[in-house]
């Protein structure tokens, strides 16, 4: 799994930080290294940005995972450099900016957007993979996710606007469907196409706040580890 | 019979039917929907209005069909799943059956981005075939589709749409079977320009007998000129049209003469595929014209059952 993000356009990140002179900067070693918009180069590129832009910056470091708790520890070693700013620059997918503001007393500004959750297809390209919906039908769609691959979400075949192989939204598209239709024909599955696969239960996606779960035997499987 | 809309009637009796689409204004003035209903309730079964046609907003397909019912025209009213949920859609179905609209054509529709409003959220809460499912339980079973009882009957004569020139070809079909299985006692197609290809979909839908299922009415778009036919066949998704009606469009003196005689020709065409029940006319724009293609393909007068 893959956090997938893209910078904000500087101009914003200076209106952001139009309040502080002086700024802290975290970049993470994970994802955000991945996709160009949190690692070393980064960080310090944004470093001499934020100079030219008349900031002073107390201090950057690059936490290898910052959506992990292990940032409390990183922000304890740094609490120096970071309570001489008056703000923090996170360079992280949303989880990085999440932990850093959980845990350090400063205001805390996203200098990325994350998009998605999503992977690599070949070296700076990446897509979406999961939609993180919480009724997987990947079993019936052969490995394909319809709901992130088809820009209507469709669940039970292509639209009318499927041609060539590619999706009426873009030629850049590739048609879910088509995919999906070409991997049943490859497993010899084809029959499934006339399963009318039901509405979904969306009421674990978007709905009624954060969604949380408990596993239940954690804590027990902790112990017996100790 | 299900609703016994006229167009119900019409298809049950194994008459050819032929429907009109209608398409809602950009503003209030009711007379624009009032002077097509007009232009066409005596050259057709019923007028299909569109949905918020290609993601652009104009009046509701549910107040548009309002305005032909108070005139005595018989609407089929268009749904598309794209900007309503389950909540929204079911409630409009209520609304209008209570105002006497019997035939509900159910779709996808157009995607935002296509449309004039591309930031939007599209909701596809449920899918066109789940749509049909939807109506079909509400009519047959007096549920919702969470399962709570109805109050009242719903009689509906349920549509859907089906494109036999979208990819992949062999997916066509079976879809079709699909929205069969799922409720939908009526189809309308794409329009047809490629009739090869149209008549190789209907074979195999007359072999599998599903034909018989359902009411299959060819799409028929008239051009009007080599501009549009050019537009459409590099603009609208899922179109086909083959090279040799563009050039006869381009080469033509009075193209818009040429444009209704294609027309005629291939209503004449699928009026002669077995399995065919019907036309469905989009005029897109140049419904004047539609009286006189209706009239010269020998479709008149309309039956009064």
């Amino acid at each position: 799994m893959k956090s997938i993000t893209r910078s904000k356009p500087l101009e914003e990140i200076k209106q952001r930080l139009a309040k502080c002179r002086q700024v802290y900067l975290i970049g993470c070693g994970t994802c955000a290294t991945m996709c160009r918009t949190g690692g070393k180069s980064e960080v310090l590129d944004m470093k001499q940005k934020l100079a030219a832009a008349g900031k002073k910056v107390t201090g950057w470091m690059v936490i290898p995972t910052a959506c992990d708790v292990l940032t409390r520890d990183a922000l304890k070693e740094n609490a120096k450099e970071i309570a001489a700013a008056d703000c923090i620059l996170v360079m992280t997918c949303a989880f990085g900016v999440q932990t850093v503001a959980r845990y350090a007393e400063k205001s805390v500004y996203a200098a990325v957007d994350t998009l998605f959750i999503g992977t690599e297809e070949t070296p700076g390209e990446f897509i979406e993979a999961c939609l993180q919906c919480g009724g997987c039908v990947l079993g019936q769609t052969a490995g394909i996710c319809p709901l992130v691959r088809c820009a209507k979400g469709l669940l039970n075949g292509p639209c009318g606007g499927s041609v060539d192989g590619k999706c009426e939204v873009s030629p850049d598209i590739a048609c879910a469907w088509q995919m999906i239709y070409d991997r049943l024909a490859a497993t010899g599955r084809l029959d499934e196409l006339e399963e009318i696969e039901p509405a979904k239960d969306w009421s674990t996606s978007l709905s009624g706040g954060p969604r949380q779960i408990t596993i239940e035997d954690t804590e027990e499987k902790t112990e017996s580890q100790d | 019979m299900k609703a016994g809309t006229n167009l119900e009637k019409i298809l049950a009796s194994g008459k050819f039917a032929v429907t009109v689409e209608a398409g809602p204004p950009k503003g209030t003035n009711p007379e624009v929907i009032q002077k097509k209903g007009n232009l066409l309730c005596q050259y057709c079964d019923a007028v299909n209005v569109t949905d918020n046609q290609t993601a652009i907003v104009r009046m509701s397909s549910l107040a548009s069909c309002l305005l032909l019912k108070q005139m005595g025209v018989e609407p089929v009213m268009q749904m598309a799943t794209r900007d309503r949920n389950r909540i929204a859609l079911q409630s409009d179905v209520l609304g209008a059956v209570a105002w006497g609209i019997g035939n509900i054509l159910c779709l996808s529709g157009d995607h935002p981005k296509l449309g004039n409003h591309p930031q939007s959220k599209a909701v596809f809460d449920i899918d066109s075939v789940q749509l049909i499912q939807v109506l079909k339980n509400m009519r047959d079973e007096h549920k919702f589709i969470n399962g709570d009882e109805i109050s009242g009957e719903v009689p509906l004569f349920i549509g859907a749409v089906a494109n036999p020139f979208a990819d992949p070809f062999e997916v066509r079909v079976p879809r079709l079977a699909k929205k069969i299985k799922a409720g939908a006692d009526f189809i309308q197609t794409q329009a047809v320009f490629d009739v090869s290809r149209f008549a190789q979909w209907m074979k195999i839908i007359t072999e599998r007998g599903l034909d018989e299922e359902t009411h299959i009415l060819a799409g028929i778009i008239p051009i009007r000129s080599a501009g549009m036919v050019r537009y459409m066949k590099n603009n609208v998704s899922g179109v086909n049209i083959p090279d040799d009606i563009i050039t006869r469009m381009e080469k033509a003196e009075d193209a818009e003469a040429e444009g209704v005689k294609i027309a005629l020709e291939l209503i004449a065409k699928v009026k002669e595929i077995p399995g065919v029940h019907g036309i469905h006319v989009m005029a897109v724009g140049w419904e004047k014209k539609v009286p006189e293609i209706i009239e010269r393909a020998g479709l008149l007068p309309r039956p009064v059952l």
